[in-house]
């Protein structure tokens, strides 16, 4: 069997924009073929349903309380049971936290290859070749595939463009069993606890992020602000989330996330070369500090050399007026 | 009861990192140990100072990763292992997982292998999976903290990321965990451990000491290529008052379409 396969990640019942795209890439490598998504979860029609109108032609669908959170056993002895069978050319997923761990695990059972956060990705026959950034985004590595069995791959958020969602598409969805029962599993998820609101910095179109120069943790309230005005995440360099201002989960750069937003604005952020790792991608850079020296406005398209202070309340405002 | 930790060498992070060209690579001169194993080799040998456990670093990879041994024997760790074999050339995940997991069963008695998130070089973590899948263990990726671990019982309770939040998870052992940031503050090498590593034997395993076909990898790196140059130098906005330049910058991006 040929086709391409895309594993669609979800949360709170919707699937994640990233797993769209993937959708969205799916359907111009696949050509002819069917374009199928999988769907794994509990109580997940809506998701199947979502997959459909973005691009799928079928969906796997496998509704079980065992797969209710995203766990490695159970979720890649499905997965994997499923591509040994069936064949399909290629099985892409969002190079999220769990995809990244979901396509690397089934690909080791299936004994395929697997690319992993790529950029660009291209299908010519048995060959899968992919461009991605490697060393921290300094540099860019082609990487290919060639073989006539599954080829796994997981894709940068942002990289990729979704499909308009149509409501009007249909597709067929199958129903599967559960490989693993619960007490085959290893692993019990205690508890949950979400991000208190904003916005996955990995998702997001716009960030807003800050360092050292905003002098504390109350810094970041003019910061937060502006974010929210703009709808973006908020996102820190390492020396913020070090001195205990913001918590790691904010972090950008080397030892923290890669974000590839189309709008990213360093706001008393030096620019070291670690921080850079993680927002080279990003389309516009935006810097706001108050050396006009500091490593960060070589990256930036646009730069204000200025007391943030004054200037980050000033543009809260000036888009709060021209947004609305 | 054994405690490994798997690391190798990456380029210093402020190398300058050319490419040829043919495609090929010039990393610079200087290699650290991986950025992200700071974490995972401290965190091992907190373990040790905690429990009754071994420790073993290893890495897979020829002699230039030797220094990221030497790092964790110099903080703490136990012994030091290195593997290679011609087989191991090439950058494919599961052939070096492959390598990995017939290293940990020759070992015998581990309870836990630690991971840092990623390789910073390669900017790749699918080895990490592929081992815990290869070995039939489960597999905590991302941990933030270990609340709890019982290697005499078998089981241990994690915090773990995920894209929305934390999870608390709990799980029978052995397991493979990656770790980011968040788990520790890592330790460095103190004179005397420096001394201690420089003596200390390490053994290399080949494919034939792990009695294990490597096998051939179906990832090629076909090449190397710059980055796409940013086009044009910064433009700075300027203004007389704050207001003015907040104002002319949004101007900008809005008749830009950035917004």
């Amino acid at each position: 069997m040929s086709g391409v396969w895309v594993w669609i990640e979800q949360a709170d019942g919707q699937p994640l924009s990233a797993s769209l795209e993937a959708l969205g890439l799916a359907r111009a490598l696949a050509g002819n073929d069917p374009v199928t998504a999988l769907v794994f979860g509990q109580s997940v029609d809506g998701v199947a349903q979502a997959a459909i109108q973005s691009g799928a032609d079928a969906v796997i669908k496998a509704d079980d309380p065992t797969l209710a959170l995203v766990r490695f056993e159970p979720y890649i002895a499905l997965l994997a049971k499923l591509v040994a069978e069936q064949q399909p050319a290629v099985v892409l997923a969002a190079a999220t936290l769990d995809g990244r761990e979901l396509m690397a695990g089934a690909a080791a059972d299936v004994d395929a290859g697997v690319l992993t956060d790529v950029t660009e990705l291209a299908l010519d026959g048995d060959t899968l070749r992919a461009l991605r950034p490697v060393t921290g985004g300094k540099v860019l590595r082609v990487e290919t595939i060639q073989d006539s069995g599954p080829k796994f791959a997981t894709l940068r958020a942002r990289a990729f463009k979704a499909l308009e969602p149509d409501a009007s598409r249909t597709g067929t969805i199958t129903e599967v069993a559960p490989v693993l029962a619960e007490d085959a599993v290893s692993t019990k998820v205690e508890s949950v606890e979400q991000h208190a609101g904003g916005v996955s910095l990995t998702d997001a179109s716009i960030v807003v992020s800050a360092g050292r120069g905003v002098g504390g943790a109350d810094g970041f309230d003019p910061v937060r602000k502006l974010a929210d005005v703009l709808h973006g995440a908020l996102g820190a360099s390492r020396a913020a989330v070090d001195a205990g201002w913001i918590p790691y989960e904010h972090q950008v750069g080397q030892t923290g996330k890669t974000v590839s937003p189309d709008l990213y604005i360093a706001i008393g952020i030096s620019g070291a070369i670690q921080h850079q790792a993680g927002m080279r991608t990003a389309k516009v850079i935006v810097a706001i500090n108050k050396d006009p020296d500091a490593p960060i406005f070589k990256l930036a398209r646009y730069g204000i050399v200025g007391d943030l202070f004054e200037i980050v309340p000033a543009l809260t405002e000036a888009f709060r007026k021209r947004l609305n | 009861m054994h405690v490994v930790v798997v690391t190798k060498n990456t380029p210093d992070t402020e190398a300058t990192i050319t490419v040829d060209a043919n495609g090929g690579v010039n990393w610079g001169d200087k290699m650290v140990v991986n950025p992200w194993d700071e974490y995972s080799i401290t965190e091992a040998v907190l373990l040790k100072g905690a429990h009754n456990v071994k420790t073993t670093v290893v890495t897979v990879g020829t002699e230039q990763h030797a220094e990221a041994l030497k790092h964790g024997l110099a903080i703490g760790i136990d012994q030091a292992i290195r593997i290679w074999d011609p087989a191991l050339e090439g950058d494919d995940s599961l052939v070096y997982a492959r390598a990995v997991t017939a290293a940990i069963k020759k070992l015998g008695d581990v309870s836990l292998i630690i991971f840092g998130k990623e390789f910073s070089d390669s900017a790749s973590d699918a080895h990490i999976y592929q081992v815990a899948r290869l070995l039939g263990w489960t597999m905590l990726g991302f941990v933030a903290k270990i609340d709890a671990v019982d290697f005499a019982g078998g089981t241990i309770r994690v915090q773990r990321l995920t894209e929305q939040g934390t999870q608390t998870v709990s799980s029978k052992l052995p397991a493979v965990i990656s770790v980011v940031k968040d788990i520790n503050e890592p330790k460095y090498p103190t004179f005397i451990g420096i001394r201690k590593a420089a003596k200390a034997d390490i053994p290399v395993w080949s494919a034939a000491d792990l009695g294990v076909d490597l096998g051939s990898g179906k990832v090629k790196v076909e090449r190397y290529q710059e980055l796409p140059k940013r086009v044009g130098q910064v433009e700075l906005i300027e203004g007389a008052t704050a207001q003015d330049k907040a104002g002319a910058l949004v101007d900008k991006l809005i008749e830009e379409k950035v917004l």
